[in-house]
C-alpha cells in the first residue's frame, strides 16, 4: 500500500511538473514588461508569407530601432491556413497580441468582440493623424462608429489585356469608357477555338458577381444586410457573366480550363483579356507578349473591386498600447510604405504622393495610374456575417448555371432564399 | 498472498494502462464529451456560448444542405463498398494461388494503400483531365468521347468512386487474403473428390467460410466511407454544384470556415449515430448469419 501512494505522489509530481514547465512557459512570454522594461508583441501575418518575409523582418527592426523597448515576434501562415489558426488561438485566449485582417474578415471579428477599440490610442496618438491614409481605406476598418484597425496596404482588380492578340485581331485596346458591349465584341474577335484562345476570363463566383452587379446598377444587400439579390438588375450582370462562358462561348468553360489558373492561361497567351488583381503585377513581368491594363467595363456604372488588409490588436491582450503601435507603423510609416513600393508588396494605403512616385514609374503595366483611378468607383464587398457560407453557397449555384443544370433564373430564386435563410 | 498478487497485478495493470489512457481521455474522450456539449449550444468559437436546446438538431432534419450531403454520402458508400469487396476478393483469391512474383504483385496491390491521400488526389484528377488527362485519351483513341469527370455533376462522385475503390483495394485484399489462409485445405480436398467444380467450391465453401472476414471488412469500409473526407476536398472541393459534398466535409465547413460550431457539433453526432446505428443492424444480421 505504501508503494501505491508513492507511486501515486511520483506521479502527480510528474504530472505537476508538466503543468509547472508549461505555466512558466506562457508567464516568460507575458510578463516581457518586466525586467528592463522591454515589452514583448506577437505579430501574425499572412500576407508576408511566403514572398515578403524578409520585407517584413526589414520592417521589424526598423520598428524595434524607433521604439527599443519593444521586441516583435512575427508567425506567419498563409492565407488559406491563416484564419483556421487565428480563430482558435481566440477561442483558446491564446491569441497573438496583434495580427492581419483583410477587409471581407474583419467585419466578422469585430462583431464577435475579439478587437480592442483603437480609437482613443489614435486620439492621444500626436504623431499619427488619419489624413496620412487614404479615406476610403482608413474608414473600412470601423465598426459601429469605433476604430478596430489600421488599414495598412489595398489592392484592387483591373482589366489585363494582351497587346499582341488585339493586335492580330484588329482590336482596338480596352479604354477607360468601354463598355460590357464593348468587351463582347473585342472578345469574339479575338476568341479562337480551334487554337485553344479565348477573349476574356473573369471568375463566376460570389466575389466577382457582387461587383459585376454594381457595374449594372444593382446590389445584393441593402444598406442593412438584407438579401435583395433577386432584381432585374442582377439577373442581367449573372448572364452576362454565365453567358460568356455558355453562350458566345468567349471565356473558358470549367472543363476547357481543366485546372489550370487563369493567370497561366493569359501567361501561355490564351487570354485576351483577364480580370485579375494588381497583385499579378511581378508574375505577368516576364510575360513573353506585350500587354497592359485599363479599368473594368461597366455597363450603366463603373464598378472595382477594393481589397484591403489591416492590422487588429486582440481585446485580450495586456499590451495593447505597444501593439497599437506596431499596427500604426506597419499602416502610416514612410519607411514602411517604401519598402512596400520597392518590393512591390502590394499598395500601401498612404496619401504621400512622393512615396508612390517610384510605384507608378515602374513598367510593366504602362497605365498603372488606373490603379488609383479605379479607386473613384471602388465597391467594398457585401458586409454580412456568414460571408464565407454566402459565398459558398453561391458559387455552388454558378457552378450549376455554368453547367447547364439549372437556369439564371432559378439560381437567383434560389440565392435569394438561401441568403435569407442563412441570414437567419 | 493470493489476495496481495491480485492486487498487485492490478495495480500493475492501471500503471501501464495510464499512459494510454491519459492520452486517450485527453485527446479523445474528453473532446467527444465537449462536442456533445457543444451541439446543445450555438458557440461560434469566439463569442458567448448559450444553450439553445436541441435548435441544432431540428434546424438540421429542415437543412437540405444536410441531407445533400447525406444523399451524396450514401451514393458514394453504394459504389464504393460493392468495388472493393469484389476487387478486393478477386485479387486475393488471385494472389492466394502460389505463383511467380507473388509477393511483387502483393506488394503492388498494397501500394497506393500506404500511399498519401493528397499524392493520389492529385494524379486521380490529372488522370481525369477531360482536355489532357490519360483516361479521355485513352477513351478517344477508341472513338469515345469521355465525358467531363470531375467538371460534370453526374460523373464527379462516379471518379471519386473509382479513385478511392483503387486506393483501397490492396487492403480489403490484405484482409481478405489473412480470411483465405484461415480456410483449411482439407475442405477443398473433400469437396473435390465429392466432385464439386472451382466455381462451386468458391460459391459453397470459400465465401461461406470468409463470412467473418467479410463482415469485418464491410464495418470497416462503411465506417470510413461515411467519414469520407480527403480524396473529396481536394478532387472537387463538393463541387462541382455540390454533386460530391459529403457529410464530413460539410462539418468542416460549418466548423471551421462558417463559425457554427454548435451546430457543427450536432451533425458529427447524428453522424456517429447513423454509423452505428448501421454497425448495429449489420452485427444483429451476422449474429443470425453464423447460427
Amino acid at each position: 500500500m505504501k508503494k501505491l501512494w508513492l507511486f501515486s505522489l511520483l506521479f502527480l509530481m510528474a504530472v505537476g511538473g508538466l503543468i509547472g514547465c508549461s505555466s512558466d512557459e506562457e508567464s516568460g512570454g507575458s510578463d516581457g514588461d518586466g525586467g528592463e522594461g522591454k515589452t514583448e508583441i506577437t505579430y501574425y501575418s499572412f500576407s508576408a508569407a511566403p514572398d515578403y518575409e524578409g520585407v517584413l523582418e526589414e520592417i521589424v527592426t526598423a520598428f524595434e530601432e524607433e521604439n527599443p523597448n519593444i521586441t516583435v515576434n512575427t508567425e506567419l501562415a498563409a492565407y488559406d491556413d491563416y484564419f483556421t489558426k487565428l480563430q482558435t488561438q481566440l477561442a483558446g485566449g491564446n491569441a497573438p497580441d496583434v495580427f492581419e485582417l483583410n477587409y471581407e474578415n474583419f467585419v466578422q471579428y469585430a462583431s464577435k468582440g475579439t478587437l480592442a477599440d483603437l480609437s482613443s490610442f489614435i486620439e492621444e496618438d500626436e504623431d499619427f493623424d488619419p489624413s496620412q491614409l487614404n479615406q476610403e481605406a482608413f474608414e473600412a476598418y470601423q465598426y459601429d462608429g469605433k476604430q478596430y484597425g489600421m488599414v495598412e496596404s489595398f489592392s484592387n482588380v483591373l482589366t489585363f489585356y494582351n497587346k499582341d492578340l488585339f493586335d492580330e485581331a484588329g482590336v482596338e485596346y480596352p479604354s477607360a469608357d468601354w463598355t460590357w458591349e464593348d468587351e463582347l465584341a473585342a472578345a469574339e474577335k479575338i476568341t479562337d477555338e480551334e487554337n485553344n484562345v479565348w477573349g476574356t476570363y473573369a471568375p463566376v463566383t460570389m466575389n466577382e458577381y457582387f461587383k459585376i452587379a454594381q457595374q449594372n446598377g444593382g446590389q445584393l444587400f441593402n444598406e442593412d444586410g438584407e438579401p435583395t439579390v433577386d432584381t432585374e438588375e442582377n439577373l442581367e450582370a449573372m448572364n452576362y457573366m454565365v453567358d460568356k462562358v455558355t453562350e458566345s462561348g468567349v471565356s473558358p468553360s470549367p472543363g476547357e480550363m481543366s485546372g489550370q489558373a487563369p493567370a497561366d492561361l493569359f501567361m501561355n497567351g490564351q487570354l485576351g483579356i483577364v480580370h485579375t488583381g494588381i497583385w499579378m503585377f511581378e508574375a505577368f513581368k516576364d510575360a513573353s507578349f506585350e500587354w497592359d491594363v485599363a479599368l473594368e467595363a461597366g455597363n450603366t456604372q463603373k464598378a472595382h473591386h477594393f481589397f484591403a488588409n489591416g492590422l487588429a490588436v486582440s481585446a485580450e491582450t495586456d499590451k495593447k498600447e505597444a501593439a497599437y503601435k506596431f499596427a500604426r507603423f506597419m499602416s502610416a510609416s514612410e519607411q514602411v510604405a517604401k519598402l512596400r513600393v520597392e518590393n512591390s508588396w502590394e499598395l500601401p494605403a498612404v496619401t504621400n504622393e512622393e512615396v508612390l512616385q517610384p510605384y507608378l514609374e515602374q513598367t510593366p503595366p504602362e497605365n498603372r495610374e488606373a490603379v488609383f483611378n479605379a479607386l473613384d468607383t471602388l465597391v467594398l464587398p457585401p458586409v454580412v456575417e456568414n460571408w464565407s457560407q454566402i459565398s459558398d453557397t453561391t458559387n455552388q449555384e454558378f457552378e450549376k448555371a455554368l453547367n447547364g443544370s439549372k437556369s439564371t433564373e432559378d439560381v437567383i430564386k434560389t440565392l435569394q432564399s438561401e441568403y435569407e435563410n442563412i441570414l437567419n | 498472498m493470493v489476495g496481495m498478487t491480485r492486487k498487485k497485478t492490478l495495480f500493475w495493470l492501471c500503471v501501464f494502462l495510464l499512459p494510454n489512457l491519459l492520452g486517450f481521455l485527453t485527446f479523445i474522450g474528453a473532446p467527444i464529451v465537449s462536442s456533445l456539449v457543444i451541439s446543445f449550444t450555438d458557440w461560434d468559437l469566439l463569442g458567448e456560448i448559450e444553450f439553445i436546446g436541441f435548435d441544432n438538431y431540428i434546424r438540421l432534419a429542415q437543412d437540405p444542405e444536410f441531407w445533400v450531403s447525406f444523399r451524396n454520402t450514401i451514393f458514394f458508400i453504394l459504389g464504393y463498398i460493392p468495388l472493393v469487396l469484389i476487387f478486393g476478393l478477386s485479387c486475393a483469391l488471385l494472389l492466394n494461388k502460389q505463383m511467380k512474383f507473388r509477393a511483387f504483385f502483393r506488394a503492388t496491390f498494397f501500394l497506393p494503400v500506404i500511399t498519401s491521400w493528397v499524392a493520389v488526389s492529385l494524379v486521380w484528377k490529372w488522370l481525369y483531365n477531360p482536355e489532357y488527362g490519360l483516361i479521355n485519351y485513352a477513351l478517344s483513341t477508341i472513338g469515345i468521347a469521355g465525358p467531363e469527370w470531375l467538371n460534370d455533376p453526374n460523373t464527379a462522385m462516379i471518379g471519386v468512386i473509382l479513385a478511392s475503390a483503387w486506393k483501397d483495394i490492396g487492403f480489403v485484399m490484405v484482409l481478405f487474403l489473412g480470411g483465405l489462409q484461415n480456410i483449411s485445405p482439407s475442405f477443398y480436398e473433400a469437396a473435390s473428390i465429392d466432385g464439386a467444380g472451382k466455381a462451386r467450391q468458391l460459391w459453397n465453401i470459400t465465401i461461406p467460410l470468409l463470412a467473418p472476414t467479410t463482415f469485418f471488412v464491410t464495418i470497416i469500409s462503411l465506417i470510413n466511407s461515411f467519414q469520407v473526407f480527403d480524396q473529396v476536398m481536394i478532387m472537387t472541393g463538393g463541387g462541382p454544384g455540390g454533386s460530391t459534398e459529403v457529410m464530413v466535409q460539410n462539418i468542416y465547413n460549418h466548423a471551421f470556415r462558417y463559425f457554427d460550431m454548435g451546430y457543427a457539433s450536432a451533425m458529427s453526432w447524428i453522424l456517429f449515430l447513423v454509423i452505428f446505428l448501421f454497425t448495429w443492424i449489420q452485427m444483429k444480421f451476422q449474429d443470425k448469419g453464423a447460427h
